[in-house]
């Protein structure tokens, strides 16, 4: 069923008691022309385009718990393309750019809202270093500019612009096109639209292993029995190192807690999304009013799905440093995900070191933003063999011959 | 909070220390060395779900670094070692 002004109101007069299911739940056939590992927006997206773009009739996700589960379904949902280095903003803004159209391919309002995205600067150093990266982002033709501290409060009246701040504010600068998208949305808009054209997404479905003959993949060992694949997709986030070493190779990748938090919901009071990253802070508000703020990594190895007290309150501190507003806020939840973070925090796309099994991995804490574009980019994979212009230098390959795409120190942290 | 057992100060809160890797030994001489093996070594990680060898350093105590035995998943910590 398409989804319209019309549709809503019909359901509405019978008491929204008749719409039908967004996508089907399917059992798991034999074989497919293509399996993606991993139920999140990444791996439903590549379904999506391996159906949309490539013609692909018999395509399957498997999903170990409920789709957008992960990580997508636990990120501060921040978009945006504000990198420092060519390789990233082609990537990034491609998938800004697919957000700005994803609604309406998909018929399924992912609530993209371009609310612009301000970072601050809070020395005259920062505002050098930031005036470079700005200089570097407009030459690669992303929509930044730089805003002196009377903008910044225009903007932000409510951030801490008082003589004795610990973190004095000294500037700072916007990305108009960034903003927030709702991230259940875009896992439900691709399966919905993916199941649409046929894909089968079969939920509770965990693969716990790799069919390989003479260095193909041949198909996979699920805990609903075995499938045959004729080319394998991964996007399984926190988990990439669990899967490779089942497919016997290692990755660059190191899987953390990272954090997030929402306030109890108040009237609007911040319209932007909000980030310094000398504090480790950033925070929106949510269309129900929550103050959304997440914090900076757990810094050791995690699969606890948690996060700790001391990062609890690291963060705490820097949104109350920059917003001391927002003191007698009660916090309604607090929750983690497992991120894979690669050791250059840039992605790891393309060919792995198995015949027909292709990453989509290593986003890491900033994957959100890269949805339609990692689903995008992985489908092309799977479906040529190839690698796209944009994923190239994010081959995995890249750790051999040390051409890090080292957005860490580039961009700073990339959420 | 994860409260660990520094091997020289005894037991800690988790802000004191800093984590610090994966133990693991240099491979060489450089010159029969590959670009795939030095990658290795500088960049693939176990990254293992459940028990986990990791060094530490009790950053803001001793100042010592040591190995820990861990698990990932339940974050119980099972030996601390010195090198
Ligand atoms: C707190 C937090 C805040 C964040 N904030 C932002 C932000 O503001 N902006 C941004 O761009 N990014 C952000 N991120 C990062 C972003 O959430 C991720 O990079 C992105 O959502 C990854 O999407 P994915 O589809 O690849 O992974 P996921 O959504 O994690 O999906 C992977 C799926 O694979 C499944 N899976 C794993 N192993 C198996 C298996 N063996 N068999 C079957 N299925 C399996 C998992 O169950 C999971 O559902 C944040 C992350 C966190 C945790
Ligand atoms: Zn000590």
């Amino acid at each position: 069923m398409r989804y319209s002004s019309l549709s809503l109101l019909r359901q509405g007069l019978t008491g929204h008691a008749s719409w039908p299911a967004a996508w089907r739940s399917p059992a798991l056939a034999q074989s497919y022309d293509a399996v993606i590992i991993g139920g999140g927006g990444h791996g439903l997206a590549a379904a999506y385009y391996l159906a949309k773009l490539h013609g692909l009739k018999r395509v399957a996700v498997l999903e170990k718990g409920w789709l957008g589960g992960g990580n997508t379904g636990r990120n501060t949902t921040i978009v945006r393309s504000n990198y420092f280095f060519p390789e990233s903003v082609a990537l990034y803004d491609f998938a800004l750019r697919l957000y700005e159209g994803l609604s309406e391919e998909l018929n399924f309002n992912i609530m993209l809202s371009q609310r612009g995205m301000i970072n601050l600067a809070h020395s005259d150093h920062d505002m050098e270093v930031m005036t470079r990266a700005v200089n570097a982002m407009l030459i690669n033709g992303i929509d930044v500019e730089l805003l002196d501290p009377a903008q910044v409060r225009a903007e932000l009246p409510l951030a801490n612009f008082s003589p004795g701040a610990r973190y004095p504010i000294h500037g700072g600068y916007v990305q108009r096109r960034g903003g927030i998208a709702r991230h259940d949305a875009v896992a439900w808009g691709f399966a919905r639209a993916a199941d649409a054209l046929g894909v089968d997404i079969v939920q509770n479905c965990e693969v716990l292993g790799f069919l390989i003959e003479n260095g193909l993949v041949t198909g996979l060992e699920t805990s609903r029995g075995r499938v045959s694949a004729g080319a394998v997709g991964m996007s399984p986030s926190g988990h990439s190192g669990v899967l490779a070493a089942k497919a016997g190779f290692r990755l660059p990748i190191t899987s953390y807690a990272l954090q997030a938090m929402v306030s109890e919901p108040v009237k609007p009071v911040l319209h932007t999304v909000a980030a310094s990253w000398a504090t480790g802070m950033y925070v929106s508000q949510s269309d129900k009013g929550e103050l959304v703020f997440g914090a900076g990594l757990d810094l050791y190895p995690s699969y606890a799905q948690r996060g700790n007290l001391p990062t609890t309150q690291a963060i705490v501190a820097a949104v109350l440093e920059i917003f001391p507003a927002f003191r007698r806020l009660k916090m309604l939840r607090q929750w983690a995900g497992i991120v894979d973070v690669p050791w250059d925090y840039s992605p790891i796309l393309g060919p792995s070191p198995v015949g027909n099994l292709y990453l989509n991995c290593g986003w890491g804490t900033g994957g959100f933003k890269a949805t339609p574009a990692g689903g995008w980019l992985l489908a092309h994979a799977v479906a040529t063999g190839r690698h796209h212009p944009i994923s190239a230098p994010f081959d995995l390959a890249r750790f051999d011959s040390a051409a890090l795409i080292d957005e860490a120190a580039g961009a700073g942290i990339a959420h | 909070m994860l409260l660990i057992p520094c091997p020289w100060c005894g037991p800690r809160d988790e802000p004191e220390f800093t984590y610090g890797g994966e133990p693991a030994v240099r491979p060489g001489p450089a010159a029969d060395i590959s670009d795939a093996q030095w990658g290795g070594y500088l960049y693939m990680r176990g990254n293992d779900k459940g028990p986990h060898r990791e060094i530490w350093c009790h950053s803001f105590g001793c100042g010592q670094w040591f190995v820990l035995e861990r698990d990932t998943v339940t974050h119980a910590i099972f030996s601390a070692r010195k090198p």
